[in-house]
């Protein structure tokens, strides 16, 4: 809401103080105790010079068709100045800006000054301007730019030598406020002389209404009807011989700075009562409506909202848009857009003048669903004054009749109006301060409700207010504990901290998990990722754990790359890479612990579960300038080692890898699904070579584990063991085994011939080739052998072990070499 | 000729051999000291003398002998040096190439403020919310917007444009739904509830450098006897403290939120303000809107609102890290670039 404080100050006592620097202090205060602000400041800026002049002659420039010579008078001297604009005539008063005048360029918005210039061998003093290029929008100048300069009209009662700014109203402080959808009372000027008036304790003095005598129930010339539902009450009067077109100077300059595009009296004088009140108003020339009943009713099917000739008429949605209409003709959807077959144009003579108080949740669906916003749709889904209706339209009747030079038919046809005024609220002082904080007094809370103007009786702090109509906003006791609040300052509220019953804050073992896992992750050397969850349905599924559950989708996505919720954190990762990879990052280690998404029906939530993932490309160590030395590039055992450690590290116990070959994404001899026991955890491999290569990315090692199932079976911490103090004695074991023989396999034949004193088992040494026969491979082991009570003797050992051999050789064919 | 004069002579015979450029220095006390060596030869040869005479050669015999040792275990001692000197050039390296650096991990820049949020509210006793069951991001209209005092059509469900699923269903725009799942569960009698939810939030906007269709916010909500807006601001500017430093200010602007009323929007001071700071000097960030909690949605939630009183806030960890390391795009924190993540590896800030 652009307020014009010039304006405004007509209806407070004793006044703003206007000046630039008290303006910028209102601007601040606005901020801190209502709404927030756009802006402060007047659409003159920084501009000067600008002067109002007559046009005393006009001679063609002899070297120029598109140019003529003007003598101008400035009040003072006569000026000779070459202008272009095709409007230009004898007897005008028009806008000059002078030599060293500054104004700003219409396209760059940069501040330039105006030069004694020569244009074709003639000497122009300066430049005739129209009001784009004084800094008014395209959107609300009221003569488009290629007409020609500006032009005053007679009545507009200026002078040669006035100061052009201050007569167009350009000079007028001006402050733009943000709006919150409640404080639909700041949608007008009222409204906001209210809120002024109650921050700066000043009275608001409002214009003496001028009501109509007649208030008879129906009209002479138009009937109206129409369902409650859909308005609470509706009125329209009629004026006819509607004669004058322009509006007055002053008129047009309050609407511009308020951001309307001046159009004819009859528009003019209903926007500006718009303004004033918050009222919206429409008006339809009567000699274009078919008949002369109205009606407020849903449209029906079929039915459309003309548009502009060669535009495609909007079709309405039967039973939800309410319209007005007479008979068959739709003449507006009901208070957002007009029929523009009836609006009124310089042509109009007859006139229906018409408000409604139309059911805001119907207006708010229909201006979303036609993406029709207008500036009364705005104010009617917000709530507005309904006190006030009835007194807006006569004024508003009585206005249009003096400007237009038309006379008031006599008779209101109206309907509704029937309802009552909101009950009072009942809040006390104790309650006030018990919300806020604060040890306010009787007296403080009364002074502040005083200059709210909200009417109230208090009776031992217990106070009854009455809310006014503007006051849509305030229903029950906490909107008038935020009134007190703010209008006391929040500034001026104490700082404390909650007291009373302390309470541990700790987090929960499930919490103390994901924390770890992401230490363990980061402890790894992976960078932490975060990526989008929403993807597109093949990425959403692409390395799923399992591919049993359907996909949540969007019912109306913003991209086609944004439609579905991930089942995976792999696939986010590795667009990822691909971020990176394209940039030229070679080595690349990130994990990401998220949500996935898992489908339970149609209309319940999905399950959420959270995942753990991981991604290793390139090389391991930031520094390479030792490559060649050892081979650095990660592999399938680098992103294996880094599942393994973090397993053992959250309190997972042993783990069995399975070789996979299920996951189409992955390559089928490097991946291992990861089990404990019964209960699958995840899998890790190497990313399916084909996938990489249409993607153009290198070998890509991943993966990804269900946190859920990771957190459910970590073990709590286990007891301390005695660190043995005898001696170990170690062996190693090298076998030769049939080249499919796993070595898992091997290892569960170890693990279930323990024996007594076996420690530990470490994998060392894998070898094929020369002195191995074809076919076959050779593992080595070292087995640690320890009696955490006594000296181990030799033999045990030596028993231990070969009984272990043995059932290698029995189990697996295995040679002990 | 004596033997002492031969024993003279071998002396100075046997320095001048270890005198000699890489001499090795066993054959040399083999010759001299050993078994069959010169002295021992020399000595053996005394038989015939008398007893003093005997006396006099086998003490210079003596002498002659140790003098060679001492020179020899000099010798020994040096050759060892030289040879430990020598390995050591030529092991030299140059120690101003890189060292080979093994990869730490560093956590995302988010994660780091929310850690950070996180870690302040568990030190004033706040429990924190954030599995998806208490903190689902696929929510219910009815979480998300209605238990929130927004009905459908209510003008206020323009600010936030939403991901619907199906009517009901939708990707949560913020994470206060969070508040009524967790005050259902609440038992009073247990205390006040305190809590944080941190998590991911979505909106229907179009990306740009301010504007991401994903997003972090981290709730808060305190609900108990007495709890006052006052509490409020000193919680607010507890926390501002803690992330932007202390010697950093808040100031509380009306706003309007449907779930709290009175609503404010609060700014955090750009600079440090101290006490000669001029106020129109401050320059105010918003960074948060937060209120006391509306009547209505306490409620909604079985609480009543006549004996107990609630404020609620919602930080927004991708702008405060916006603003706290000056990144410009919001939409670097979801790309994942590890030039971009990488800076964010200072750890005990």
């Amino acid at each position: 809401m652009k307020t014009n404080l010039k304006w405004l100050n007509e209806y407070l006592k004793p006044g703003l103080d206007l000046s630039e620097q008290a303006v910028l202090d209102l601007a601040q205060q606005i901020e801190l105790t209502s709404v927030e602000l756009e802006s402060a400041g007047t659409a003159a800026a920084k501009q000067t010079g600008l002067v109002v002049v007559r046009v005393d002659s006009v001679k063609p420039h002899p070297d120029s068709d598109h140019m003529v010579i003007t003598q101008v008078f400035d009040g003072q001297n006569q000026i000779q100045v070459v202008t272009g604009a095709p409007n230009v005539a004898e007897g005008q008063l028009v806008v000059l800006a002078k030599v060293g005048s500054q104004i700003v360029d219409r396209q760059t918005g940069e501040l330039v000054t105006i030069k004694e210039a020569n244009l074709r061998g003639e000497v122009s003093y300066g430049m005739l301007v129209a009001l784009q290029e004084i800094g008014l929008a395209d959107s609300v100048a009221p003569q488009d730019f290629e007409v020609g300069i500006h032009v005053f009209a007679e009545n507009d009662n200026v002078q040669p030598g006035d100061d052009a700014l201050a007569v167009l109203g350009l000079s007028d402080p001006v402050i733009d406020t943000d709006l919150t959808p409640n404080r639909a009372d700041l949608l007008s000027m009222l409204g906001m002389a209210y809120e002024i008036a109650a921050m700066t304790d000043q009275t608001v003095n409002l214009p003496a209404p001028a009501v109509l005598s007649d208030q008879a129930n129906s009209n002479a010339q138009v009937t109206v009807t129409g369902d409650a539902e859909l308005a609470t009450g509706y009125a329209v009067r009629v004026l006819n011989q509607v004669k004058e077109q322009r509006s007055p100077l002053w008129l047009q300059s309050r609407l511009w700075d308020a951001g309307f595009k001046p159009v004819n009296t009859i528009v003019d004088v209903a926007n500006y009562w718009l303004l004033l009140t918050g009222q919206p108003l429409h008006v339809y020339d009567l000699d274009q409506v078919e008949g002369t009943h109205l009606e407020v009713r849903l449209a029906r099917e079929g039915e459309v909202l003309p548009q502009e000739a060669g535009e495609e008429a909007i079709a309405l949605r039967p039973g939800q848009d309410i319209v007005v209409a007479a008979g068959q003709q739709i003449l507006s959807l009901a208070g957002i857009a007009v029929n523009p077959a009836v609006a009124v144009t310089a042509a109009t003579k007859r006139v229906i003048v018409e408000t409604g108080q139309f059911n805001p949740s119907l207006i708010r669906q229909s201006a979303r669903r036609h993406n029709l916003r207008s500036e009364s749709s705005f104010r009617l889904e917000r709530g507005i004054n309904l006190d006030q209706t009835l007194e807006v339209i006569d004024q508003v009747t009585a206005q249009m009749a003096i400007l237009a030079d038309a006379k008031i038919v006599p008779g209101l046809s109206k309907f509704g109006f029937d309802y009552r005024a909101p009950e009072d609220i009942q809040i006390t002082q104790k309650r006030i301060n018990q919300i806020l904080g604060t040890d306010l007094s009787v007296a403080t809370i009364s002074a502040l409700f005083k200059r709210l103007a909200l009417p109230f009786t208090e009776t031992n702090g217990a106070y009854s207010v009455t809310i006014p109509g503007r006051r849509t906003d305030l229903t029950i006791p906490a909107d008038l504990i935020e009134e007190i609040g703010r209008l006391y300052g929040y500034d001026n509220l104490p700082t404390a901290m909650i007291d009373g019953q302390s309470t541990p804050g700790d987090l929960t073992p499930r919490q103390k998990k994901i924390r770890a896992s992401r230490e363990i992750m980061e402890s790894l050397g992976f960078n932490q990722a975060i990526s989008y969850a929403l993807t597109t349905p093949e990425k959403a599924t692409r390395f799923n754990l399992a591919d049993d559950r359907a996909v949540v989708a969007l019912d109306y996505p913003m991209s086609s790359d944004r439609t579905t919720i991930r089942q995976n954190l792999l696939a986010g990762l590795l667009d990822d890479v691909a971020y990176n990879v394209a940039r030229s990052v070679k080595d690349i280690a990130l994990y990401e612990q998220g949500r996935v998404f898992l489908s339970q029906g149609d209309d319940v939530q999905p399950e959420e579960r959270e995942h753990l993932a991981g991604v290793l490309v390139g090389n391991l160590a930031e520094s390479t300038w030792q490559a060649g030395e050892k081979d650095e590039a990660v592999d399938f055992y680098d992103i294996k080692g880094r599942v393994e450690s973090y397993l053992a590290a959250i309190g997972i116990g042993t783990v069995r890898f399975e070789t996979s070959q299920k996951h189409a994404a992955m390559h089928p001899g490097q991946t291992a699904d990861i089990y404990l026991g019964d209960v699958y955890l995840g899998y890790v491999g190497q990313i399916h070579p084909q996938l990489l290569a249409d993607a153009k990315l290198p070998a890509v090692f991943a993966f990804e584990l269900d946190l859920e199932n990771v957190i459910a079976h970590s073990q709590n911490p286990v007891a301390y063991q005695p660190v043995s103090k005898y001696p170990q004695i170690s062996r190693d074991l090298a076998l030769l085994v049939d080249e499919n023989v796993s070595q898992q396999a091997v290892l569960d034949v170890i693990q279930a011939n323990w024996g007594q004193f076996l420690q530990h088992v470490t994998f060392f040494d894998l070898y094929t080739g020369e002195g191995v026969p074809a076919g076959k491979k050779s593992l080595a082991y070292q087995l640690v052998y320890q009696d955490p009570m006594d000296t181990l003797v030799e033999t045990v050992v030596t028993a231990d072990f070969e009984q272990m051999t043995q059932a290698l050789e029995t189990k697996l064919g295995a040679e002990i070499r | 000729m004596t033997l002492i004069d031969d024993l003279n002579q071998i002396a100075q015979a046997a320095q001048a051999d270890l005198d000699q450029e890489g001499v090795d220095l066993e054959q040399v006390r083999v010759a001299y000291l050993g078994k069959k060596g010169k002295i021992t030869q020399v000595l053996k040869s005394m038989k015939d003398l008398s007893v003093d005479e005997k006396k006099a050669v086998g003490q210079v015999g003596n002498q002659v002998r140790e003098a060679i040792q001492t020179s020899l275990d000099e010798k020994k001692e040096a050759q060892a040096a030289a040879a430990l000197n020598a390995k050591l050039a030529a092991e030299t390296i140059d120690v101003t190439l890189p060292g080979t650096k093994p990869k730490l991990g560093n956590r995302h820049v988010l994660q780091q403020i929310m850690d950070e949020i996180e870690g302040h509210f568990l030190g004033l006793g706040y429990q924190v919310i954030d599995d998806p069951v208490d903190s689902p991001e696929v929510e219910t209209d009815e979480y998300n917007f209605e238990r929130e005092n927004l009905p459908k059509d209510h003008p206020a469900r323009d600010m936030q444009d939403t991901f619907y699923i199906t009517p009901e269903i939708l990707l949560r725009t913020q994470t206060s739904p969070v508040q009524s799942r967790a005050l259902e569960k609440h038992d009073f009698s247990k205390g006040p509830l305190k809590m944080i939810a941190p998590g991911k939030v979505y909106r229907r906007d179009t990306d740009d450098a301010t504007h991401s269709h994903q997003f972090h916010q981290v709730e808060g909500l305190v609900v108990g006897k007495n709890i006052t807006m006052a509490d409020l601001k000193g919680t607010l500017l507890s926390i501002m403290q803690e992330l932007f430093g202390e010697k950093h200010q808040i100031r509380l602007r009306p706003s309007y939120f449907p779930f709290t009323e009175p609503s404010v929007e609060v700014d955090v001071s750009w600079d440090e303000v101290t006490e000669d700071t001029k106020p129109e000097d401050i320059r105010w960030i918003e960074v948060l809107g937060a209120g006391m909690t509306h009547p209505n949605v306490l409620k909604m939630d079985g609480v009543d609102p006549e004996e107990y009183s609630a404020f609620a806030f919602g930080l927004g960890p991708d702008r405060f890290a916006m603003l706290k390391y000056g990144v410009e795009d919001i939409r670097q924190f979801y790309l994942n670039d590890v030039r971009f993540l990488d800076q964010f590896n200072k750890r005990g800030n």
